[in-house]
């Protein structure tokens, strides 16, 4: 699922914008290391290949509807990592544009989400050590599904990090987790095995059209190193532009933080994964001086994020919706009433004012 | 993903569109990316409780769009065909937050339905804004302007190369799922089998079509980068343009233009 412009903060976008680029200049400059020029019209062609298989559903036996082809597993064993980051770029933009699908801020989040994982982490450490150079029937069926499984689970796991993140949506971390994956499992199950059929069908006919198989001698793996580098760019971009808005809006996304914490209880399953994942959360600070488990009564574990923490409460009680005078939001609303009807007005005018000079003109 | 059927010949609306000409068209693309960015970044700036401030920002689509003379039957079938994703999250909200966060007289309204309110003036904000951006500007444009951005070649030779064989290649698999519609029985979908061969064949010919139109290239002296005839000049409109749009959104951020508005409206009539 695209993440949406309407659920993605500034900081959240301008951080997933920067590390999408960052990896899609890498990609370019490894590309160019290789015959970067005989692979561009295979790259523009193979991507018009995933809108365009898309024409074509096929029927999930027993259940009557119908699935399609997507995304960028198949981008990866057609093209190799970095052409298919590349083309699910490109992809994903034409989708933003063309589709409203997604959104242009929130491109950026998409990228990471439906490219990143599947070219740079799925395909290199699980894809390809499984299929091997030639794999038969069941070795491609068992790779793409588990290959597709675990892309989209980690796609959707990133779409609840950036929109829990953003702190527009009031959902709870634990729930919209149980909405999100197993959605995705269903998902990425169709998606594995629409991917395992093709990949067997080119096997037979044409081998040597895949990069799996056409060029598994130098390329073999990918360097963890930038791979690294990117996570640890968008942890800090994240981390530190956050403090920063965290501590200058504090009703925005430390204010929901609190809320969502202080009703965990009752909504989110305790112990289990849920309590697993908060542990995880906690001991990697990827959002320092954010508990998603404890809220209130978390301790301030100091620096930038425990200043942000301890300045909330005051900042926040001030500027909260509920503060605020009806009579005064009354006037807000009444003003931006007006203005609305203002931009109307201007359209109108403008329009009129053309079509006076133009029946001048005639 | 998409349907793309239903959806193409809304694309050549649009390109119909982009090749118009009027005064926002005529500007330069990169003055409309950066307009457009700073506009997006303005427009999910707002805290998530704020909704009569974002209002004045509606003035910019509209501006534009009755200024670039994009028609508001095709501004309403994008904001409809757009991903659903957003109002899906955010209907959550008026069940999770329930505290009243405003009252007038009887009238008690939660923070809940003030905050998917807000996704909602979102949502208009940001997708009516990159459809301006596409209908007063065109895709090639685009591109071209995001090359002169120092976006690698590699990208920008992709992004175009896709556009070019999207519509070729649709064509084609369209033509062939009316086929097997036309052979089976009860018009069902293929079946997992067969859609492999299908689309391994779809696949298949568009890879030759790729080696074909390369070598094409080739034999035209292609070097890796695609050039565009017209090229980017930068005027003294486009300056303007950004600076005036600059200034308005700073006004909208910072100057509680409704809040004041309004005040200023029950002082007249009390």
């Amino acid at each position: 699922m695209h993440m949406a412009d309407a659920l993605v903060s500034p900081a959240v976008g301008g951080a997933m914008w920067a590390a999408s680029m960052g990896l899609a200049a890498w990609s370019a400059r490894r590309l160019a290391g290789g015959n970067a020029e005989a692979r561009a019209p295979l790259m523009g062609v193979t991507g018009a290949f995933v809108f365009a298989a898309q024409m074509i559903n096929f029927t999930i036996p027993m259940t009557g509807s119908s699935g399609h082809l997507g995304g960028g597993m198949i981008l990866a064993i057609l093209l190799g990592p970095h052409a298919a980051f590349i083309a699910m770029f490109s992809i994903l933009a034409v989708q933003a544009l063309f589709f409203a699908d997604g959104g242009l801020l929130a491109l950026g989040c998409n990228v990471f989400n439906l490219g990143f994982w599947p070219c740079f982490v799925v395909y290199p450490l699980v894809f390809r050590p499984l299929a091997g150079a030639k794999p038969g029937q069941a070795r491609v069926l068992a790779g793409a599904v588990l290959a597709g499984v675990l892309s989209l689970q980690l796609g959707s796991f990133g779409v609840v990090m950036e929109t829990l993140a953003s702190g527009i949506s009031e959902l709870p971390f634990g729930t919209f987790l149980l909405l999100m994956q197993p959605i995705h499992l269903a998902i990425g199950i169709v998606e594995g095995a629409v991917t395992a059929a093709l990949v067997s069908f080119v096997l037979k006919a044409r081998p040597e059209v895949l990069e799996l198989a056409a060029d598994s001698r130098a390329r073999a793996s990918v360097p963890m190193k930038p791979v690294l580098v990117a996570f640890g760019i968008a942890a800090v971009v994240t981390g530190g532009v956050f403090s920063w808005f965290a501590s200058s809006y504090p009703d925005g996304l430390e204010w929901s933080m609190f809320r969502t914490s202080g009703r965990e209880e009752l909504e989110a399953p305790g112990g289990g994964v849920h309590a697993s994942l908060a542990g995880i959360q906690k001991s990697t600070a990827f959002l320092p001086g954010y508990g998603f488990a404890e809220g209130e009564g978390a301790d301030d574990s100091g620096g930038a994020g425990g200043d942000a923490r301890a300045q909330a409460p005051e900042e926040g009680e001030g500027g909260r919706w509920p503060e605020v005078s009806a009579g005064a939001s009354l006037s807000g609303l009444m003003g931006g009433a007006m203005i609305l009807a203002a931009a109307g007005l201007v359209a109108l005018s403008i329009r009129l004012a053309r079509f006076r000079r133009k029946t001048r003109s005639t | 993903m998409i349907r793309i059927h239903s959806a193409t010949g809304d694309v050549d609306a649009l390109d119909r569109l982009a090749s118009g000409d009027s005064p926002i068209h005529r500007l330069d693309p990169r003055a409309k990316m950066a307009v457009t960015a700073m506009f997006l970044a303005t427009a999910v700036s707002f805290g998530k409780y704020e909704i009569a401030e974002m209002m004045p920002l509606f003035l910019y689509p509209a501006a534009i769009a009755a200024a670039g003379r994009v028609p508001a039957g095709i501004l309403a079938r994008y904001l409809l065909l757009a991903s659903p994703f957003a109002l899906l999250v955010g209907i959550f909200n008026p069940i999770l937050d329930r505290e009243i966060a405003v009252r007038w007289g009887p009238l008690a309204v939660s923070g809940g339905w003030i905050s998917f309110i807000s996704i909602l003036i979102r949502f208009l904000l940001t997708v009516s804004a990159a459809l301006l951006l596409l209908a007063c500007t065109g895709y090639v444009p685009l591109c071209s302007a995001l090359g002169r951005l120092r976006v690698p070649r590699a990208l920008v030779t992709q992004f175009l190369l896709l556009y070019r064989f999207i519509f070729v290649l649709s064509d084609e698999a369209a033509r062939m799922a009316r086929a097997h519609e036309l052979r089976s029985r009860g018009g069902r979908g293929p079946t997992l089998r067969v859609w492999g061969s299908l689309a391994g064949n779809l696949l298949i010919r568009a890879y030759e079509r790729g080696m074909r139109a390369h070598a094409a290239m080739l034999a035209r002296g292609f070097d890796g980068t695609l050039r565009s005839l017209r090229g980017l000049r930068w005027s003294l409109a486009d300056t303007c343009f950004v600076l005036g749009c600059g200034l308005f959104l700073a006004v909208v951020r910072f100057g509680r233009v409704a809040g004041r508005l309004g005040s200023a409206i029950q002082e007249a009539i009390a």
